[in-house]
């Protein structure tokens, strides 16, 4: 079995909270008429970095679902992470992509990369030609304590309830943009492997309601309001994540 | 001359083994000719079964139907012929599903005709089992065209198999925790999403329900 070694967030709040906690250093006698020495400065604490994961589902040979028009699911994944990656510059929050090519991405190379960018918030992004509105899917593993070694097929577990406040975020920004929600727990690779809060934002067809107009996936008005709203709860939650 | 130099007990002994091999020989073809009979009296009595299959009474069964829009389950209740064996039990179950995905104003429509293979129960591991709980583990055998005919997406596969798992605990409480194959064999996903190499919970749509806004 492999096994994932966990020593992010935590750990650094860990170091964090031992510097600040160090006893004062000693004051030592001075000598008189000499001129008083500064003490040292205390040493700066960084605070964690805030790193978002962008994973565009599918690639390569792995087309994913067959949209409307014959649009294939990767193209709409890549299209999407793409304009998220530049909504979220734009809001000065730094992201790692797992892919930004039509290229095969296994997997375990899509956890590898978000695992090693120790993302505050990760998200991976779907497509789909059912239901309506954006899907949010969480990880359907049991919540668990968090562990400095984490089994690689369960990793998530210890994030799930952080997972779920995240999904909440984004849940609030996209019903205050008007695009209908649907929660869920689903169990899809390489979701369960992630070791930071993760959500799947499968992006559906708007059906046509009372509030809302009919629109494809393919849509660019409608990715573009699914973006800023997502935009908008991950700059939510950069003050929220390390509550 | 040669019966001079083997001592009288070795030649006791070697008799016996032969007559012991004989008998165990004797015994062995014995055993093979029973399984044979059984066999033949299982085959010869299954059209039987399939049979008291067409004649038995309706019962209420409860159907866990999926619905594309909002990503719930809903409770639906019908009136079916059951039959007595517990797997043709499982497989009317999962087929009266597939005949509720077909229905024109399907809320998860989905063009299958026969969707399951055949269904499987087998102990459920005793990692997974809480004590004194003796749940089984349904294996449920998808068929080709089921996978060739569900739309492709996150919702849509978990709705399906979440569908068949609430459907079966509900109706073979036994049933604690469910697989699924694809033609008799192991399968990454179902359309390109939902996970196949693990084994589910058979409730685990209770404590998943999704639901929209």
């Amino acid at each position: 079995m492999r096994w994932i070694e966990v020593a992010g967030a935590l750990g650094m709040t860990a170091v964090a909270a031992g510097l600040q906690q160090s006893p004062p250093a000693p004051q030592l006698p001075q000598a008189p008429g000499m001129p008083s020495v500064p003490a040292p400065a205390p040493p700066v604490v960084q605070p964690p970095r805030f790193v978002v994961v962008v994973d565009a589902a599918h690639g390569g040979d792995d087309t994913g679902a067959r949209l409307s028009g014959g649009v294939l699911e990767k193209t709409i994944t890549l299209g999407l992470a793409a304009r998220l990656r530049s909504t979220l510059h734009a809001r000065g929050i730094e992201v790692v992509t797992t892919r930004q090519a039509d290229l095969n991405l296994p997997p375990v190379s899509r956890a590898e990369t978000a695992n090693e960018a120790r993302g505050a918030a990760c998200l991976v992004i779907h497509a789909t030609a059912t239901g309506s509105g954006v899907h949010l899917f969480t990880s359907s593993l049991t919540p668990t304590a968090n562990a400095r070694f984490l089994a690689w097929q369960t990793a998530q577990s210890a994030y799930v309830t952080q997972s779920l406040k995240l999904e909440s975020e984004i849940d609030s920004a996209l019903a205050h943009a008007a695009i209908p929600v649907t929660l869920g727990r689903a169990s899809v690779e390489p979701m369960d492997s992630l070791t930071c809060p993760e959500v799947a934002v499968e992006v559906a067809p708007l059906v046509g309601g009372h509030v809302t107009t009919a629109k494809p996936v393919t849509d660019a008005g409608y990715q573009a309001a699914v973006a800023n709203a997502v935009a908008a709860a991950l700059e939510q939650w950069r003050s929220d994540w390390k509550q | 001359m040669i019966s001079r130099i083997i001592p009288r007990v070795q030649k006791y002994i070697f008799f016996a083994m032969v007559v012991a091999c004989v008998a165990m020989a004797a015994y062995l073809i014995r055993l093979r000719n029973r399984a044979q009979d059984r066999l033949q009296a299982q085959s010869t009595r299954a059209p039987t079964e399939i049979a008291e299959t067409a004649a038995s009474a309706p019962k209420t069964v409860t159907l866990y139907v999926p619905n594309d829009l909002d990503d719930s389950l809903t409770a639906v209740e019908w009136s079916i012929p059951m039959p007595a064996d517990r797997n043709a039990q499982a497989r009317v179950l999962l087929e009266s599903l597939m005949e509720a995905y077909r229905a024109p104003d399907s809320t998860h429509p989905m063009n299958v005709t026969t969707g399951i293979d055949d269904v499987y129960f087998l102990p459920a591991p005793q990692g997974k089992r809480q004590s004194g709980d003796k749940g089984e583990l349904a294996v449920i055998d998808l068929s080709g065209a089921l996978v060739a005919a569900q739309p492709s997406g996150i919702e849509p596969e978990t709705l399906t198999l979440l569908s068949m798992m609430e459907t079966l605990h509900a109706n073979l409480p036994a049933v604690t925790e469910v697989h699924f194959l694809v033609d008799g064999q192991p399968r990454e996903t179902l359309a390109g999403h939902a996970d196949l190499m693990r084994t589910y919970l058979a409730a685990e749509g209770e404590s998943q329900g999704g639901g929209g806004r």
